[in-house]
């Protein structure tokens, strides 16, 4: 018996660009198939003036492509239980997808010992119209377990997914919290030697994102091998041993889970974006700096700037920046024209703009940022594609323990009051009193 | 312990029968999810896949058998086009189900690993119980005009077979192709309508004249259909060499089918 259960090596993956977005129809072929000999052959003679190495972005035949992955190596050992963490768009969901076989790598190879079971979405293949039990059972088969073993574990995963009642009724009537819990309990029963999680515990309340962990940590503690994404900083402490980050498709940082984690979240100082485009700007930078210390904290002064060229004449521009949790939901606002007018910026122009935040409330975890673009002359509002991560550090903002998205995602500015004893007025001593949270 | 090797994609795969084996339930259990849902929340449920038949059955015995006069090889017409009409609808159905079934499991395809040719086969199949429901009406309808089938009877299943066989193999075609390419989806309807008045459903192939009856075996639905015909109706043109030659059809498409969704399969995650 191996004691390595993964060895990848030098694993790399190309997505042209565009690919995913738009499929091909028969007419692109038609136009590609008369315009593609001189495409390649302008491509040949600009690639013939010999550069070294291959750029992160690159051309192919059919437009941009871009490596998603970029000569990764790592071995992960029989037991081991490995983060994984990085920013949108590291690549760490494609090497989880080519772990889990769903899609081919471009270059490389990873060898595997043991069964892979993946849960790179909780409830793949769910059908409204069946009922739980049903549910159960092709949402099983579809992970890879066998019906003898479903119906083995059948009575853990419904007293786990806590929906004994339910359990013949369709799942479109089920709300959204007994959905989740009933796709995770599916798949916590997976018994493969390697189990490949990627960020699943976003879904769902705080409790059972608990039971969630708490499942994650047992299973890590029967000997299987683990490799887990997420976000959730705190989760990744709790159930890793080591991990590793990954940044623009290639491990920057890896070994013992607290410093790899430690490490990641200083770098989130400046953080800064590729550039995106709307229809009448182009967005060059998105920077979120934290002015006082070298990581972004609660109640710290954070700049938050935005760097943008002008297409087209804009004759009286305007910027709205809001902050979302990775939910969406929006936690707060800033609009340029509510503090002062911005000059016209010409065709060409490039200006930076932005605001100073005194004290940021958040808490720690992941944020982003909304842009709209405008010009009121015009009366456009133009919203970019794009929302921009940033991460704010664990802080112990009440003096106390660090605090993280489990306590929502705002710190308040409060003290608690002094405790004092009290005598209640004669009609209400013996009234019954509502037990304090 | 099973180990395993990733390796970019590569132009030659065999097809792994063995997993594929491996995963017969998953097979089964895509197969009875979409039949169990297809009649899901209809007023007439199953019935559909009787009322689909014998609607073309009557539309056509009246405009064609009645109407134009189309000879039915002195076989009462609604028994003749209803014979032809259910290994059509197989047919039909199953193409279309499967030619759309790794679009509409994209889902799947994007988040899980599984052999990815369980998807088309599984469509397929779902297209069998409705043929057998249908079936039914068909035996009510000989025993109504008092036709007994003879000894070929039992060379029925091998039609059906070479029936799933060719929807089958136009199936791997056209849903590897509609990962791609989704101008399929519309182009699916117009072939099958094209291709059933290229099938003889609505008129015996005895019409064609018999120097090209064996070129008329090129199209596989018209050697299952004359298979239909004489195994249950006892019709007198014997599918013999023109069924060899829609055999062979089959088995070409199928095998090339199968190269190509192989080589395809390897990209549906990324291009789906």
């Amino acid at each position: 018996m191996s004691e390595i259960a993964i060895r990848c090596e030098d694993l790399s993956k190309r997505y042209a660009l565009g690919q995913r977005e738009r499929y091909r129809l028969l007419r692109d072929v038609i136009s590609e198939a008369a315009f593609g000999p001189i495409v390649r052959l302008r491509h040949s003679l600009r690639s013939s003036n010999g550069n070294g190495g291959p750029p992160i972005k690159s051309r192919s035949k059919s437009g941009q492509s871009i490596w998603a992955l970029k000569d990764v190596s790592f071995e992960v050992k029989r037991g081991e239980i490995v983060g994984i963490i990085g920013r949108n768009g590291a690549g760490k969901s494609t090497l989880l997808k080519i772990l889990s076989r769903i899609t081919k790598p471009t270059k490389g190879h990873i060898e595997i010992t043991g069964r892979v079971g993946s849960l790179l979405e909780v409830g793949t293949g769910f059908h409204q119209e069946l009922s739980g039990r049903e549910n159960i059972y092709l949402n099983a088969a579809i992970l890879g377990m066998r019906k003898f073993e479903v119906a083995r574990k059948f009575d853990e995963i419904v007293a786990f997914a806590e929906i004994d009642r339910f359990i013949d009724t369709p799942v479109k009537r089920y709300s959204s919290g007994m959905y989740v819990r009933l796709a995770f309990a599916v798949a916590a029963h997976l018994e493969t030697e390697i189990l490949v999680v990627d960020e699943v515990l976003a879904v769902g309340d705080a409790q059972f994102q608990k039971k969630c962990l708490e499942k994650l940590r047992q299973v890590g503690t029967e000997g299987r091998t683990i490799l887990f994404v997420s976000h959730n900083m705190s989760a990744v402490r709790g159930i890793c041993e080591t991990g590793f980050e990954l940044s623009e498709g290639q491990v920057t940082n890896s070994g013992e889970i607290n410093s790899v984690i430690d490490r990641y979240l200083a770098k989130t100082i400046r953080r800064t974006f590729a550039q995106v485009e709307t229809p009448s700007f182009i967005v060059n930078d998105v920077i979120v700096t934290a002015l006082g210390s070298d990581v972004i904290k609660t109640f710290e002064e954070v700049e938050l700037k935005v760097v943008l060229t002008a297409k087209e004449d804009i004759g009286d521009p305007g910027l709205y920046i809001a902050i979302l949790t990775t939910e969406n939901s929006r936690i707060a606002g800033l609009d340029f024209k509510d503090f002062c007018k911005i000059p016209p910026i010409k065709a060409g122009e490039s200006v930076e703009m932005g605001f100073l935040v005194d004290e940021l409330p958040l808490l720690g975890g992941t944020y982003q940022l909304e842009i709209h673009l405008k010009d009121m002359h015009c009366h456009k509002i133009e919203r970019v594609g794009t929302l921009f991560q940033f991460d704010v550090a664990e802080t112990s903002v009440y003096g106390g323990r660090k605090l993280d998205a489990w306590f929502g995602s705002v710190g308040l500015r409060a003290r608690a009051l002094q405790t004092t004893r009290v005598t209640l007025p004669l009609e209400n001593q013996n009234a019954p009193v509502d037990q304090p949270a | 312990m099973p180990s395993l090797r990733i390796d970019p994609p590569s132009r030659w795969t065999s097809i792994d029968f063995r997993e594929l084996w491996e995963y017969r339930e998953l097979l089964y259990f895509l197969t009875w999810r979409d039949i169990k849902v297809r009649y899901k929340q209809t007023v007439l449920g199953a019935a559909w896949a009787i009322l689909q038949p014998v609607f073309m059955m009557v539309v056509f015995s009246l405009f064609f058998g009645k109407l134009a006069k189309v000879p039915s090889d002195g076989i009462p017409y609604p028994v003749f086009a209803f014979c032809a009409l259910l290994p059509w609808q197989l047919f039909a159905h199953s193409v279309s189900e499967s030619s759309n079934s790794l679009v509409g499991n994209q889902n799947l395809i994007t988040k899980v690993y599984f052999p990815r040719l369980v998807i088309p086969i599984s469509a397929v199949l779902g297209g069998l119980v409705d043929f057998i429901i249908a079936f039914m009406v068909l035996v009510c309808l000989m025993l109504w005009y008092g036709i007994v089938p003879g000894w070929r009877i039992v060379m029925l299943p091998g039609f059906v077979f070479l029936a799933v066989c060719t929807a089958l193999a136009v199936g791997l075609w056209l849903s590897s192709l509609s990962v791609q390419y989704r101008d399929v989806r519309y182009l699916i309807n117009f072939i099958l309508q094209f291709w059933l008045f290229a099938t003889p459903v609505v008129y015996p192939s005895s019409i064609v004249p018999e120097k090209w009856r064996v070129l008329y075996g090129l199209n596989p639905m018209a050697g299952v259909v004359e298979g239909f015909r004489w195994a249950l109706l006892g019709t007198t043109t014997t599918p013999g060499l023109m069924l060899l030659v829609s055999v062979a059809v089959v088995v070409v498409i199928l095998c090339g089918g199968l190269y190509y969704f192989r080589r395809m399969e390897q990209q549906f995650a990324d291009i789906v």
